[in-house]
């Protein structure tokens, strides 16, 4: 989806590091007392480049939206820090965020909930440019502009959202995000709300665009084969930590978590003959409770491999060629060879232990 | 190989409804089999009438501003001239239906286990003690662990997942003959749908119930239909078995659908093919063909509706509605796999010498 110089020897656009967003969990009347902590987030690294697509998934509840609205700075960090281009804007007061939302501009899911109802589309994608200074004739249009850019017709100005469908609303909104001419748009399950002859519409415009205007991608998603379409490289989020990070391409053909193993294993593939002949093993249990994360690997209570070591040791992020990244104790995918030059990546969360993956011919 | 006897026969279903901006044709002369222990998928994307379809059956769309009209037949009994009385005996009885959002189907203050006695004491003359220890049997089969502690739980207290295995408990109660399921797996995790979707297998093998599966998601309908029927604006545009669906599709909307899917088990291609324009919205479809403004190899022919029926020599259970000649069909689809007949300003003709 992208062009240009590879993504490996861009400039880096956007830095996370070790961000954790805890909610706390009120009780009482008057006062309320924190009671404990739900651990959306827990201490997360990633990097993303200049035009550069990041696929961000994970099942519900995995902390993969908190972490985009994190990095929109819609929701302040507990710890950690977020940079953009090399600049702190972790605990950016709100008038610097007016300048920073100028480069970064977020897609919803849900078009309905994020398009007023009782604005025109115009208003709805000038807004951007009004809150940013553009008046009258030159903002109009630009307007018009944008609106052409995503493949809606300009006298569809004057309309109201409710009478477009789910697919145009979703071209309203990233016109909006478009408006302010930005450098890294974050969207947050933008197709997943559509029907697939649609989703493809609007995945091939966000490529175009990309293409184009030298866009920079935070795709968060839950739907794996769309994740894998339009990204450089994939992040798989579990209760709140990164489990792997590679690039697509190779997430899909040698995933060494299980973690991914089993969501990959879980997609129905719509080819009948290919599906029945596919080996897949079906992950017991569901998600835990993100306030009370099991200790050591969050993934251990529903891991076919889990061991000892899985039940009290963190495992680190460990970095293997391509720059992909793991953090399991017990490899999968990867030759012993491959174990052995593991090395401890600094993207590896703080409490984690020392102890590296070692070959137990598993 | 004989067939077994259908336990279902849907004849030209036609449900209209009186709505302030005309008459919405819902559903427009659907007709299809369903024989027991068979898992037909009605397939197509939001509005082709898939649901009103199987909701139509349950008597669920009944309405003052509803026409409904045509035929559906369960084992001998008229389902959609039967009065309420006869249909509330049939509807969870005989016919049971899981709903997609498990959160509405159920009732939030009531607890799960006696929402199941309940039904199952609806239906049959059961006393309440015999119905509970049912409803403990029924949720342990659909796979909800240590059954009997949980049985008093609340709604709230179980997650998506697991509120959708009670959903299947309480279908399952009184051993029904037909099962519809109208996107089950659709708001659930892949991991949880994978676990869902192996339960249906089992009850299945188990119970030989037939199931009518509602769904918009291809990679489901590969994974456990037996037959597919393919709706687009209200009607039928193309039935059969799945191997006819996915390997011979001979309807240009069925490639579109194929074409457009995102695969994780393929080369990601730069441009997705897509399905250009909207679906026509069912107050106002088009004469003729409804794909026809959508469709690149339309012709004059397509100004009138094209019967449902087969097509193929020697496939008598593969139907679809395209004027289109099957040879130039397979020649327009096959072409360039990549684009899937849909792509495109113009299909007229196969480009000569195309690898």
């Amino acid at each position: 989806m992208s062009s240009g110089a590879p993504p490996a020897e861009r400039a880096t656009l956007l830095e996370v590091e070790h961000v954790k967003v805890h909610f706390p969990i009120k009780q009482g009347l008057l006062v309320g007392r924190t009671v404990g902590q739900v651990h959306a987030v827990d201490d997360v690294t990633f990097t993303l480049r200049e035009g550069e697509t990041l696929g961000l998934v994970g099942e519900s509840g995995c902390g993969k939206t908190t972490l985009a609205r994190t990095v929109m700075r819609l929701i302040e960090p507990t710890a950690g820090t977020i940079r953009f281009r090399g600049e702190d804007v972790s605990h950016s007061p709100r008038r610097e965020l007016t300048v920073l939302r100028r480069e970064m501009q977020m897609v919803f899911q849900d078009p309905n909930a994020s398009l007023n109802p009782r604005k025109r589309v115009g208003q709805i994608v000038g807004m951007p440019l009004r809150l940013h200074g553009a008046r009258g004739a030159d903002a109009d249009r630009r307007v018009r502009e944008l609106l052409q850019r995503v493949g809606l017709s300009p006298e569809h100005l004057n309309r109201f959202p409710h009478e477009f469908s789910g697919g145009q609303r979703q071209r309203i909104g990233v016109a909006r995000a478009l408006a302010v001419d930005p450098k890294l748009i974050v969207l947050d399950e933008p197709v997943s709300a559509l029907d697939v002859s649609i989703q493809a519409q609007i995945i091939n415009l966000l490529g175009e665009l990309q293409d184009d205007l030298g866009l920079s991608y935070l795709f968060v998603a839950h739907d794996l084969s769309v994740v894998r379409h339009v990204s450089d490289r994939i992040a798989v989020m579990y209760l709140g930590r990164l489990m792997e990070i590679a690039l697509a391409q190779e997430l899909y053909s040698k995933p060494i978590h299980p973690y991914t193993a089993a969501l990959l294993e879980a997609i129905p593939i719509p080819d009948p003959r290919e599906n029945a002949s596919r080996r897949r093993s079906v992950v017991a249990g569901e998600p835990p409770n993100p306030i009370a994360p099991p200790p050591g690997c969050v993934f251990h209570p529903r891991c076919a491999h889990a061991t000892d070591v899985c039940r009290t040791v963190q495992p680190p992020l460990a970095g293997y060629a391509n720059g992909h990244l793991a953090a399991c104790h017990h490899p999968r995918s990867v030759s012993s060879g491959e174990i052995a030059a593991a090395t401890r990546d600094p993207a590896s969360p703080l409490s984690a232990g020392g102890e590296l993956p070692t070959a137990d011919g598993a | 190989m004989s067939q077994p006897e259908p336990i279902l026969e849907v004849r030209d279903l036609q449900v209209s409804f009186v709505t302030d901006e005309g008459i919405v044709q819902a559903v427009d002369g659907v007709s299809f089999d369903l024989r027991a222990g068979e898992i037909l998928a009605v397939v197509g994307e939001s509005g082709c009438g898939k649901s009103v379809t199987a909701m139509t059956l349950l008597g669920l769309t009944r309405s003052p501003n509803a026409r409904i009209a045509g035929a559906a037949t369960y084992k001998g009994r008229e389902l959609l001239g039967c009065s309420d009385e006869q249909l509330q005996r049939i509807r969870g009885a005989e016919i049971a239906l899981i709903s997609q959002e498990s959160i509405g189907a159920l009732n939030p203050v009531q607890r799960i286990g006696s929402q199941i006695i309940e039904q199952i004491r609806a239906h049959e003359v059961v006393p309440k003690r015999a119905a509970r220890e049912r409803a403990i049997e029924l949720l342990a089969r659909a796979g909800i662990p240590h059954s009997r502690e949980r049985v008093d739980a609340y709604p709230h207290e179980f997650s998506g997942g697991m509120r959708q295995r009670v959903m299947i408990a309480m279908a399952l109660s009184c051993a029904p003959s037909i099962v519809i399921a109208d996107e089950p797996t659709t708001a659930l995790d892949v991991t949880i749908q994978a676990q869902i979707l192996d339960r249906f297998r089992e009850l299945r093998a188990e119970t030989g119930a037939g199931l009518i599966l509602v769904t918009h998601d291809l990679g489901v309908v590969a994974d456990i239909a037996d037959r597919v029927a393919v709706m687009y604006a209200g009607r039928i545009v193309e039935q059969g078995s799945l191997e006819d669906i996915f390997y011979d599709p001979q309807h240009p909307y069925t490639w579109g659908l194929l074409g457009a899917i995102t695969r994780i088990d393929r080369p990601r291609r730069e441009c997705l093919p897509t399905i250009p324009g909207l679906a026509p919205s069912l107050a106002e479809r088009p004469a003729g063909c409804h794909l026809r403004p959508r469709c690149p190899h339309e012709f004059d022919r397509c100004g009138q509706v094209p019967p449902l029926r087969s097509r193929l020599a020697g496939a008598p259970a593969h139907l679809d509605r395209c004027w289109l000649e099957v040879e130039r069909k397979r020649t327009l689809r096959d072409v360039a796999p990549d684009t899937i007949g849909l792509h495109g300003p113009d299909g007229a003709e196969p480009a000569q010498g195309a690898a």
